[in-house]
């Protein structure tokens, strides 16, 4: 691994940036949802309160592989959104970690599976059921997910992360956009696809034998998952050329305004049943991506 | 070591996480608690968010008289919440039991079967009383957690 690889790991956008971003990202979501309430809303250090006073709970001593099982699953998806957001292309013609798109979705899945699979270990009947309900969602908007993919792909002819990004005049990009940013609030389980932590229904869904050290990292997780996510899709609209602190600078607005439209869609919704979520994915959005990857697919090979 | 203490007591004092247990109680109670996240009071500002498993609870809120019913579930969720933790009577009825004092069906008051750190009487309490008394819980929760360490309590 080169130089530039380790800085993106550690320093921008990785690990010393991305975790305060992920704090102040959770606490601008908070915020705006009460501001539009009419509410004051939390102090801005909040998130950082919450992990600090987390990781100070003793927890109940658990025993064996469950317990092991349970510490495994954030770790994992604290650990696969650290690498995810590294390699992230935030400077179009800088070299990071060169992966492509398919490695980047992988990584963006592992929280959601290893929430799953954190539901099924604990073994509470909320956990099963709010883990049945976030594998039927991540079925649902990972269809779409992945044809907006291909179809930024196709449209760029390439599957290389650091050429699909940069905003291009191709309107079969900015459809592809546009279907991401579909998935995002159903990804990070933000109204109105909140259905699998519902807390009046299911308490904490997955998350409810959490405690104490593990819960902090599922709430780290949970932060990282936003800047991922936004700054996955900053990525693709940044303008490609430009001096690196104006990229730097582009990737960091572009997603913090993406954190107030999640917020006001938030808090503008309620919340959909799970059959309403998967009927808003495959019977709307996946007719049109679909629509949108033919026709794309036909204008590449007419060209 | 003291820089951390402090840093790990101020954060006990912001983010105190509540979860609420009726023990048999008219409602009344329950309904100012939850005036209290609503606009007008907005406990948020002070860190106080209503979680719904006890695992991630810091605060425990009990309203009502604790009837036999309820007895083996207040007993259950307290010993769920993760230490340190604290205990805030909400209402005259986890107090004194109020005007069910002496029936055969209540096993109450409180106090008999858990601990408890703050009294918020009334009947029920204005949403102003309650957040000061989950307020100064709070301030007990993070000195509580302090003292427990310097002792050197064993980890649970």
């Amino acid at each position: 691994m080169n130089v530039s690889g380790l800085i993106h790991f550690f320093l921008f956008p990785g690990l010393l940036f991305a975790v305060p971003a992920g704090w102040f990202y959770v606490w601008g979501e908070r915020k705006a949802v009460a501001r539009m309430q009419r509410r004051i809303g939390p102090p801005l250090l909040q998130p950082f309160y919450d992990f600090v006073k987390l990781l100070g709970k003793r927890t109940p001593s658990r025993h064996g592989i469950e317990a092991d099982l349970l510490r495994l699953w954030p770790a994992l998806s604290v650990l696969s959104m650290i690498g995810a957001i590294a390699m992230l292309p935030v400077f179009p013609s800088g070299r990071g970690f060169s992966g492509d798109a398919v490695l980047l979705v992988a990584l963006l899945e592992l929280p959601s599976i290893c929430f799953i699979l954190a539901g099924f270990t604990s073994g509470s009947i909320y956990g099963e059921i709010g883990a049945i309900r976030e594998a039927v969602l991540s079925v649902a908007n990972n269809l779409v997910f992945l044809l907006s993919i291909v179809t930024i792909a196709v449209t760029e002819r390439t599957f290389r992360l650091s050429d699909m990004a940069g905003g291009s005049w191709n309107p079969g990009h900015w459809i592809g956009v546009f279907g991401i940013l579909l998935c995002i609030p159903a990804k990070l389980r933000l109204n109105p696809f909140s259905t699998s932590s519902a807390e009046q229904e299911i308490y904490s869904g997955p998350l409810t034998e959490y405690a104490g050290a593990a819960l902090a990292m599922w709430e780290l997780a949970h932060g990282l998952e936003w800047v991922a996510l936004t700054g996955f899709v900053a990525t693709l609209v940044v303008p490609a050329s430009g001096p690196w602190w104006f990229h730097a600078l582009f990737f960091v607005v572009a997603s913090f305004a993406q954190v107030m439209l999640l917020s006001t869609i938030a808090a503008a919704t309620a919340r959909f049943t799970l059959q309403r979520a998967i009927r808003f994915y495959w019977r709307w959005a996946a007719v049109l991506a679909v629509l949108v990857v033919c026709s794309t697919i036909y204008m590449r090979y007419r060209w | 070591m003291n820089l951390i203490k402090r840093l790990m007591h101020r954060c006990r004092r912001k983010s105190p996480f509540l979860f609420h247990l009726n023990t048999g109680s008219c409602n009344g109670c329950d309904i100012e608690l939850v005036t209290c996240l609503s606009p007008r009071y907005d406990v948020e500002q002070l860190g106080i968010h209503l979680e719904g498993s006890p695992r991630h609870a810091d605060i425990l809120c009990i309203t009502g008289p604790v009837t036999r019913n309820t007895l083996e579930a207040v007993k259950t969720v307290y010993s769920q919440v993760c230490e340190p933790k604290a205990v805030v009577a909400l209402g005259s009825c986890p107090a004194s039991c109020n005007v069910f004092a002496g029936s055969p069906v209540i096993a109450g008051p409180l106090s008999k079967h858990i601990p408890v750190d703050v009294y918020v009487p009334g009947c029920p309490p204005h949403p102003d009383a309650m957040i000061e008394g989950i307020a100064r819980a709070a301030q007990i929760l993070a000195s509580r957690g302090v003292s427990a360490r310097a002792k050197g309590e064993p980890q649970r």
